[in-house]
């Protein structure tokens, strides 16, 4: 059963099968929607009707690709520049937040630090609902008082950036405090010996050290908010993310191009999971 | 030192403050005292217990909302036992480089997002789908099976995007777990149903832990699987409160709701944590 064990043959093979199963099971859908992307025909499903890159290139009236279609193209713009401040915003709290419960004692941490770990249990449909509602009263407050309408207190490109934030902080704080952990705080004291601010300390040594932490928890956030649905569908205003978009299209009008998203993100995202494989065993 | 540990302090917390007074306490504070709000006869909104009441005296509603907690546990006793093999290959039988490499492909999936692999099973499953078709081609039925919209496709949804959040944390304690364990056993003559049932699965429990608390967390929340491959009859709770926000614009009965469902995942999570005897932490890492 364990490598030093001997165990039966039938057992070894029903034990492979069943792992082997499980693999094809996971990797299914994205294959197949990937090959299907391919697919000369109009529907999102077999039969296979030949090789086509229409629904990447095509633009004519029966047709439109991906490439073409630009209701598509502006979701993605909206989800990439949403997800960089995302990613922004929450590796910066998320690492100022690893250093705050690592290096500080203060009094009522332990609440403070039950808070920001609460988003990792909190369904992602509360934590939208919550902030849509706590967004509008703020927002009809201001302008019962003030007479302005801020456009952030509304469904919002805006609000989705806070929305998402709220959560891929807590993840950015999990990665950069695990870190954190294997850091020799004699560093830190050396470099205050040595006439360094604690400021100056945290930033010219611990920083260093935790970058590729830093890093890896910037890529993390970026993909959460990328990916996100659960949160965004409450928050969001005008301008649709990638997947509010896909949503409403599977929901009304599945066409093919939706296959054709579906493999460039799985495309995307194998190449950015294999580098990180390659990086993660180099620092090993 | 005094004077400068407080200013780097202040501005360290500051941030830290800020985020979780505006995002997270005053929003579920904001979310709660709206539950008790609703508009009395004059249409002014006044505190009340009348969106409780709703959710009470509606068998619709109630009914939703035991089904959803019932098909979660299902969904995440579903998950452990699938995923408790492939966590035992991947922390004890596999090699360092096949686990690596199986990990990774775990975990695309994940990165991917739930909208593209919910749309797979849409095109893998539906009446003219990849399974049907391949099926009819190979002879075993005749007609197409109804799988998509129904209860089964739901639950291989919320199966497919929940499963490795148990994988990775069993994997992780079993990691851990000395060989010599399992050898000794083994020298003593325990079978391996023994060997599984009395000394692996009560090793990996606080892995399991983690794993079930998370789970079914992201199963109870979630809402593309049940609305996208979930029948007319598979409703989930969370639709009700999409519906609520987005179709009804009845916002404070959907903050009860909100709150109800919060309630229900806190209270599992924490029986969770208190039969197991162990801390939130331990679950984020």
């Amino acid at each position: 059963m364990i490598r030093s064990l001997p165990s039966s043959p039938l057992y070894r093979l029903a034990y492979g099968a069943y792992v082997f199963l499980f693999f094809a099971f996971l990797v299914m859908p994205l294959v197949v929607v990937s090959i299907l992307a391919f697919n000369d025909s109009n529907f999102i499903s077999l039969p296979w009707k030949g090789f086509t890159l229409d629904w990447f290139f095509a633009n004519t009236d029966e047709r439109q690709g991906l490439f073409a279609d630009e209701g598509m193209l502006e979701s993605i713009r909206t989800s990439f520049s949403t997800a960089f401040f995302v990613a922004t915003l929450s590796t910066l709290v998320g690492t100022i937040a690893a250093l705050l419960f690592e290096e500080e004692q203060f009094r009522f941490k332990g609440v403070l630090y039950f808070l920001a770990l609460s988003p990792l249990v909190i369904p992602g449909v509360i934590l939208g609902i919550s902030i849509l509602l706590a967004a509008s009263s703020a927002g009809s407050y201001i302008e019962d008082s003030l007479g302005i309408d801020i456009e952030l207190f509304r469904p919002s490109y805006g609000l989705v950036i806070l929305g998402q934030f709220s959560f891929a902080a807590t993840y950015v704080m999990l990665l950069v405090a695990a870190r954190l952990k294997r850091f020799d705080r004699t560093l830190e004291e050396a470099a205050l010996s040595l006439k360094a601010t604690r400021l100056q300390a945290i930033w010219y040594v611990t920083i260093p050290f935790l970058r590729p932490a830093i890093i890896g928890a910037f890529v993390v956030a970026f993909i959460l908010s990328f990916s996100n649905i659960n949160t965004t569908i409450f928050l969001v205003g005008s301008d649709p993310t990638l997947p509010i978009d896909l949503y409403s299209r599977i929901r009304f009008s599945s066409t093919p191009v939706l296959n054709a998203v579906s493999f460039i993100i799985v495309l995307v995202i194998t190449c950015v999971a294999v580098i990180n494989g390659f990086i993660s065993r180099e620092e090993r | 030192m005094g004077n400068k540990r407080s200013f780097t302090f202040y501005l360290l917390i500051i941030p830290v403050l800020l985020w979780l007074l505006l995002m997270i306490v005053i929003p579920h504070a904001d979310l709660l005292v709206s539950s008790f709000m609703a508009e009395n006869d004059d249409g002014d909104l006044v505190f009340s217990f009348a969106n409780y009441a709703e959710f009470f005296n509606q068998k619709i509603y109630w009914l939703t909302f035991v089904k959803t907690a019932a098909y979660s546990i299902f969904v995440t006793m579903l998950a452990f036992v699938v995923a408790f093999p492939i966590a035992f290959y991947l922390g004890k039988v596999a090699s360092k480089k096949v686990a690596s490499f199986l990990i990774l492909l775990l975990l695309i999936p994940l990165w991917v997002g739930e909208l593209v692999t919910v749309y797979g099973w849409i095109v893998l499953l539906g009446d003219n789908g990849v399974i049907n078709h391949f099926l009819l081609w190979t002879g075993i039925i005749d007609e197409p099976i109804t799988m998509l919209y129904t209860d089964f496709s739901m639950v291989i949804g919320l199966l497919y995007m929940s499963v490795l959040f148990m994988v990775i944390p069993v994997m992780s304690t079993l990691e851990s777990m000395d060989d010599s364990l399992i050898e000794a056993a083994c020298d003593l003559g325990a079978s391996k149903w023994v060997i599984f049932t009395r000394i692996v699965i009560p090793y990996a429990m606080p892995g399991i832990t983690s794993g079930s608390i998370i789970v079914f967390m992201l199963v109870v929340g979630n809402y593309l699987a049940p609305n996208l491959l979930g029948g007319k009859s598979s409703l989930w709770f969370t639709e009700q409160i999409y519906n609520s926000f987005l179709s009804t614009f009845n916002w404070n009965e959907g903050a009860a709701f909100g709150f109800l469902l919060l309630l229900l995942s806190s209270a599992i999570i924490w029986l969770a944590l208190k039969l197991s005897g162990q801390k939130l932490e331990k679950v984020g890492t």
